[in-house]
């Protein structure tokens, strides 16, 4: 048996969660998946932006992965697009990098400038 | 709370599970794990997606896409390209546009604005849409205020006759009775109909506060699901549902302090046709042989075990909650004057896409064919469309364009009935769907009344003749003449019904039979 204001706790908690099944989100993530990106940790960066964006509760980022972008020698490649903004790509992704990433880009808004290889307008 | 990168709905329903599908969610897990992406991409059971004939299907997000006719042998490649690689498989890739059901921005369901998307064995997931919102706004207030706001809503019954909803509570809910009984007819029985089965396989609890907030509003303590015994798929889901509702206090006793008691319970149909009328359908429930009962006294009045009884479809139901939670209004927004809402179709036959749609009333059977259904198939022209199952009507090509609802049909001596809608492409032989129409209604007659038994039996003779090119001219009158005898005569709707499709079978394609005669 649940109060009504233990139900709406529930709602409110499952509304979070599938807010995350929308594919409209304030920042995209794109990891790229291809098979030097692989070779050369890609997996890992993408489990340590999962990590981190879970572990922050982030509900409106979306982390999707795509193939190779032509960009071998920076590999892994961790764009990250938000509305309105030029496209930043990272290259020479670590774990660690992707973490600082998350917070610094993702989470309060500033540009890992030393991490940059490419900026595209939209 | 876990985070998933990506959440792939597996459609569940009663074909994919003959297809295999669990075979098929048991590799694609496996193959997941091996690649070590399990905790990142979520697999999540839902129910039909929507299309048919395509197999096993499964819809990915973010994406959006639609992966369908997928074997075993194509989970390692969607694996490893898509959820590693993040290329997309486009060989399986569902290429038609999608509409209707399948469009998933559509805003105009309502029924089934669940379905497909999310986990419909999870309670939470109903929650989190906003459900069981307008089961506690209901608590709030008076019972009689909810038979007004339905009826001003102008909802009306979607199984086949088209009542007003509102009104048909409004005959029970003042009544003084020790006991009152609500019952879902989620019978099913009108052939090519499936839209109830996926209704409770995609969204069980949306039924469910429907018929909680159904329930409360004319005063029934008890309320029973009267169910296909072929839908084990609804059954269990909606075993589950019931659990999960009484765990949460949403259904029991004095439910949130309101002092309001109820309990809702399965009853299992064994698959007669005459059970989907209503008064053979409380019969059976009572444990005795599925035949209609006089009327008056009608249910409404003297219904179960001599009770109060209002029996409603499983669509109608469905779409109280969101009368409710939105008013009678914006209910009224949707479809035409007189005729309010959406009606959930079940397109096929030679159509390109053949499945659900959910479209708002008054729509041209034009548009649900071309645009819901993909348009007939293989470049072929449309010759006839059997709409309401097989007491329907066939509907030829100038008829295409007329508005689909309950009244604006009548104009045209059709009905919406169940919706279904079989179209048929100009190979079609009519003789031999009205031939197989009328096989069915005979072997569907209880037997009760003579005029349905042996009505049936002369109209058979006479189309089996036809169809083997013995038939005679005056024939067919003879057949529009017994059919309307039997619709003056017969006991209940069964016998009656005949009429709609003889008559329209042979007024709209006269000439197929008569060449059929001359032969």
């Amino acid at each position: 048996m649940k109060t009504l204001e233990e139900l709406r706790k529930i709602r409110e908690k499952a509304q979070n969660e599938m807010k995350m099944r929308n594919s409209e989100s304030r920042v995209k993530v794109v990891v790229g998946m291809g098979t030097s990106g692989i070779a050369l940790g890609a997996r890992d960066v993408m489990k340590a932006i999962l990590d981190e964006v879970s572990n922050r509760k982030l509900t409106d980022v979306l982390v999707t992965q795509t193939g190779e972008k032509g960009l071998s020698s920076m590999e892994p490649v961790v764009d990250v697009i938000e509305k309105g903004k030029p496209k930043i790509t990272y290259g020479n992704v670590t774990p660690e990098n992707a973490r600082k990433i998350v917070v610094e880009h993702i989470v309060n808004g500033k540009v890992v400038s030393d991490l940059v290889v490419a900026t595209k307008n939209d | 709370m876990k985070f998933y990168r990506s959440h792939i709905l597996i459609g569940i329903d009663d074909e994919s599970l003959k297809a295999g599908v669990k075979r098929i969610e048991n590799a694609l897990r496996n193959e997941l794990e091996k690649y070590e992406l399990a905790d990142e991409i979520n697999i999540m059971e839902t129910g039909a997606l929507g299309y048919f004939g395509t197999g096993i299907s499964m819809l990915v997000y973010p994406e959006q896409i639609t992966y369908v006719n997928i074997s075993e042998e194509d989970i390692k490649e969607i694996v490893q390209e898509h959820f590693l690689k993040g290329r997309v498989v486009n060989r399986l890739v569902l290429e038609e546009k999608i509409t209707g059901m399948y469009d998933y921005n559509y805003k105009g369901r309502i029924v089934l604005s669940n379905s497909g998307l999310i986990d419909p064995e999870d309670i939470d997931e109903y929650l989190g849409t906003g459900g069981y919102e307008a089961w506690e706004k209901a608590l709030a207030i008076n019972p009689s205020e909810i038979v007004e706001i339905v009826k001003k809503s102008g909802l009306r019954g979607r199984g086949g006759a088209g009542f007003p909803t509102g009104l048909k509570w409004s005959f029970t809910a003042p009544l003084e009775a020790d006991q009152k009984y609500l019952v879902i007819n989620a019978d099913e029985g009108e052939p090519g109909t499936f839209k109830d089965r996926l209704i409770m396989e995609g969204d069980p609890h949306k039924l469910l506060e429907g018929i909680m907030i159904s329930a409360y509003a004319i005063g029934a303590t008890k309320a029973y699901i009267y169910i296909r015994g072929e839908y084990k798929l609804c059954i269990s889901r909606l075993k589950k549902a019931i659990e999960q509702a009484k765990k949460y206090g949403l259904i029991g006793e004095n439910i949130f302090g309101s002092g309001f008691d109820l309990d809702i319970k399965i009853k299992i149909g064994a698959g007669a046709y005459v059970c989907g009328e209503e008064t053979a359908l409380i019969e059976s429930m009572e444990g005795n042989r599925g035949t209609p009962r006089a009327k008056p006294p009608f249910p409404g009045v003297e219904g179960a075990w001599k009770k109060p009884t209002v029996v409603n479809n499983v669509e109608t139901i469905t779409n109280v909650p969101a009368i409710l939670q939105n008013g009678a209004d914006w209910y009224l927004h949707f479809g035409v004057e007189n005729c309010s809402g959406t009606k959930v179709y079940t397109v096929m036959g030679d159509v390109k896409l053949p499945g659900l749609c959910e479209v708002d009333m008054g729509t041209t059977l034009r548009t649900i064919i071309n645009q819901y259904g993909g348009g007939v198939k293989e470049g072929k022209k449309f010759k006839a469309a059997l709409v309401g199952g097989a007491a329907g009507v066939f509907l030829p090509n100038k008829l295409l364009d007329v508005k689909m609802d309950y009244n604006n049909l009548k104009e045209y001596s059709a009905v919406l009935g169940s919706g279904a809608i079989l179209v048929m492409n100009e190979t079609a032989d009519i003789i031999d769907m009205l031939w197989s129409v009328i096989r069915f209604f005979r072997h569907e007659s209880c037997g009760k009344c003579s005029p349905c038994a042996n009505g049936n039996e002369v109209l058979f003779k006479l189309i089996d003749n036809i169809r083997k090119g013995e038939g005679k001219k005056e024939d067919l009158d003879k057949m529009i003449h017994i059919a309307e005898m039997m619709n003056l005569s017969c006991f209940c709707a069964l016998g009656q019904s005949l009429l709609m499709p003889v008559k329209s079978a042979i007024d709209n394609f006269r000439d197929d039979f008569l060449e059929k005669i001359k032969k």
